[in-house]
């Protein structure tokens, strides 16, 4: 569906988008994840067809997003950051006007307005003023006009910005079930729904594309992968000798904490040292305080990435 | 063609919905009436041979308001788009650059025509009072109307490109200001220079919005005004639509 080659982005003075080649294929739900500034905006505004590319291809659905711009684009939803809309027009006058100009057919248009504003939870609010609404209905409404003309791609530049816990909820209900019949490339800062929404993750850091891969794959990889986190009481002198000869471990540092040690033990990926950490305790009438295998987070991944150079 | 109507249809809905464009509308229809009655209260004390509808588009009060009406109509065309970030909107629905430049610039002529709708009642009016014409010919009538077209037309591309150009309102404004402001005194340099040589007055001529509409609303249609305008506003509307592409791919 979505099909990037060698896209390169430079502005004077700096260049935000490096080389970067993906793809996405159909029925995907894609998370841009990356600081702010990486150059995930910029990558979804030459995807939308809004900034051409310094060098580079885009195709879109198999258009390519420059020479065939308007067919490429009538594929696309696109919601741009900020939500940006006509703050003077009524929420379902914005959403016909909007449907019209992505050539939605005029006999079709009520239909699929009336729609995207129940899928939007905004049917109460379709008489609004949009300049009235919350930023969270305004987020809502963008997304009905990113969706009104049944595009195949949806790309939505931080969607659930602004929203309540609530709401995020429903947009990721939302873009999980539309992912059913179509392909969505979303950025977001929130990682959690990265990790329960999108199949893939594409993680970007000064226009590089720094990994791209499944949220577990990228957690196994992650070189935190497999720690555990040991609290003795008292801190008996061989413990880390002992702890640092059991199999699968790689390293183990040491700490005080109040009375008693704690051992931060790092270990290979596959391998799970927890009952021969036990055993070893049981062994050297170690008074075990406390024990805990940590799990690295998406967050642990996207820091460690995005993190220095 | 249906997408040029339906961003045309926004254009002229987002004027009717702005209070903006009523106070213009009100404004302008005190400045046009007043203009009338002094067109005719100029030819009831000094009577010449001038008709009505050359008295009433030739006077200073007709003039004034005729230029400040432009930058009052065309300043947030392109800025409001740019500040508010639905430039982005816009430009990745499938459309075509040339429709949106086309589409603003028709949308803000047809709303500066709709201001000129209710002066054509003056002169229905004085001949239901008078019984008398207002001019020697329908085509004084037609030059006149014609013309405010078609130098509206040039002035409406003018405050597009102007708008096009900046995020604030205010200084899409003044830059239309001054860029009319400019032409229309370029034209006035033949009744300021000193005996100016045959050349440099047949350039002013093309300039002179003043002497232009002192032919046209005797009924005289001279073609090289219609020309002028009419390749000035392609001309206009051909920067503006390249300056839109570059504001828009420098983002």
């Amino acid at each position: 569906m979505i099909e990037v080659a060698n896209l390169t982005k430079r502005y004077p003075g700096f260049t935000a988008v490096r080389d970067i080649s993906f793809d996405v294929a159909k029925g995907e739900i894609v998370g841009f994840l990356g600081p702010n500034g990486a150059g995930k905006s910029t990558t979804m505004r030459i995807l939308s067809g809004y900034l051409p590319p310094t060098s580079g291809t885009v195709k879109i659905a198999g258009f390519d997003v420059f020479e065939q711009s308007l067919e490429a684009r009538s594929h696309i939803g696109y919601l741009p950051e900020n939500t940006p809309m006509y703050h003077d027009m009524r929420v379902h006058e914005y959403l016909r006007y909007r449907a019209a100009l992505k050539g939605v057919e005029s006999s079709q248009i009520k239909e699929r307005v009336g729609d995207v504003l129940e899928m939007c939870d905004l049917l109460e609010k379709e008489r609004s003023i949009i300049g009235t609404l919350s930023k969270g209905q305004r987020q809502r409404v963008g997304l009905a006009d990113a969706m009104v003309h049944d595009p195949d791609l949806l790309i939505l530049d931080e969607p659930t910005i602004g929203l309540d816990p609530n709401q995020i909820r429903q947009v990721r209900e939302l873009i999980k079930n539309l992912a059913t019949r179509r392909t969505v490339l979303v950025s977001t800062h929130i990682l959690p729904e990265v990790e329960i929404m999108c199949s893939r993750v594409i993680v970007i850091h000064r226009g590089r594309i720094r990994a791209s891969d499944s949220a577990d794959n990228l957690l196994k990889q992650h070189r935190s992968a497999g720690e555990v986190r040991l609290e003795l009481d008292g801190q008996p002198g061989n413990a880390r000798d002992i702890l640092a000869a059991i199999k699968g471990v790689k390293n183990v540092s040491e700490t005080k904490l109040g009375s008693g040690g704690l051992y931060q033990i790092r270990t290979d990926a596959d391998s799970d040292p927890v009952s021969a950490v036990l055993e070893a305790a049981r062994d050297n009438h170690w008074l075990v305080r406390a024990i805990e295998r940590k799990k690295p987070t998406l967050e642990d991944v996207f820091v460690d990435l995005t993190q220095g150079d | 063609m249906r997408t040029f109507f339906t961003l045309l249809g926004r254009e002229i809905k987002s004027f009717l919905h702005s209070p903006i464009a009523y106070v213009v509308l009100f404004f302008f229809l005190i400045a046009s009436g007043f203009n009338f009655y002094s067109g005719l209260s100029f030819l009831n004390q000094s009577p010449s041979e001038v008709t009505v509808v050359e008295s009433a588009f030739n006077t200073v009060l007709f003039w004034f308001p005729f230029v400040l009406v432009f930058p009052l109509i065309t300043m947030r065309t392109y800025a409001d788009e740019f500040r508010m970030g639905t430039i982005e909107t816009l430009a990745t629905a499938p459309v075509s650059d040339w429709q949106i430049v086309l589409s603003k610039f028709f949308g803000a002529l047809a709303f500066y025509l709709l201001l000129w709708t209710p002066s054509f009642l003056y002169f229905i009016a004085f001949k239901q009072i008078t019984g008398k014409e207002a001019a020697l010919a329908a085509g004084a009538y037609g030059g006149s109307y014609l013309l405010l077209a078609l130098i509206g037309a040039f002035y409406v591309s003018l405050g597009c490109l102007a708008s096009a150009l900046t995020n604030e309102q205010i200084n899409a404004a003044i830059m239309t200001f001054v860029a009319i402001f400019g032409f229309f005194v370029t034209g006035l340099l033949g009744f300021i220079l000193s005996s100016p040589s045959q050349g440099v007055r047949d350039v002013i001529a093309y300039f002179s919005a003043v002497e232009h509409m002192a032919d046209f609303s005797r009924g005289i249609i001279d073609s090289r005004p219609v020309i002028w305008y009419l390749s000035m506003t392609s001309l206009v509307l051909f920067i503006n639509l390249q300056v839109f592409q570059y504001r828009k791919w420098r983002a």
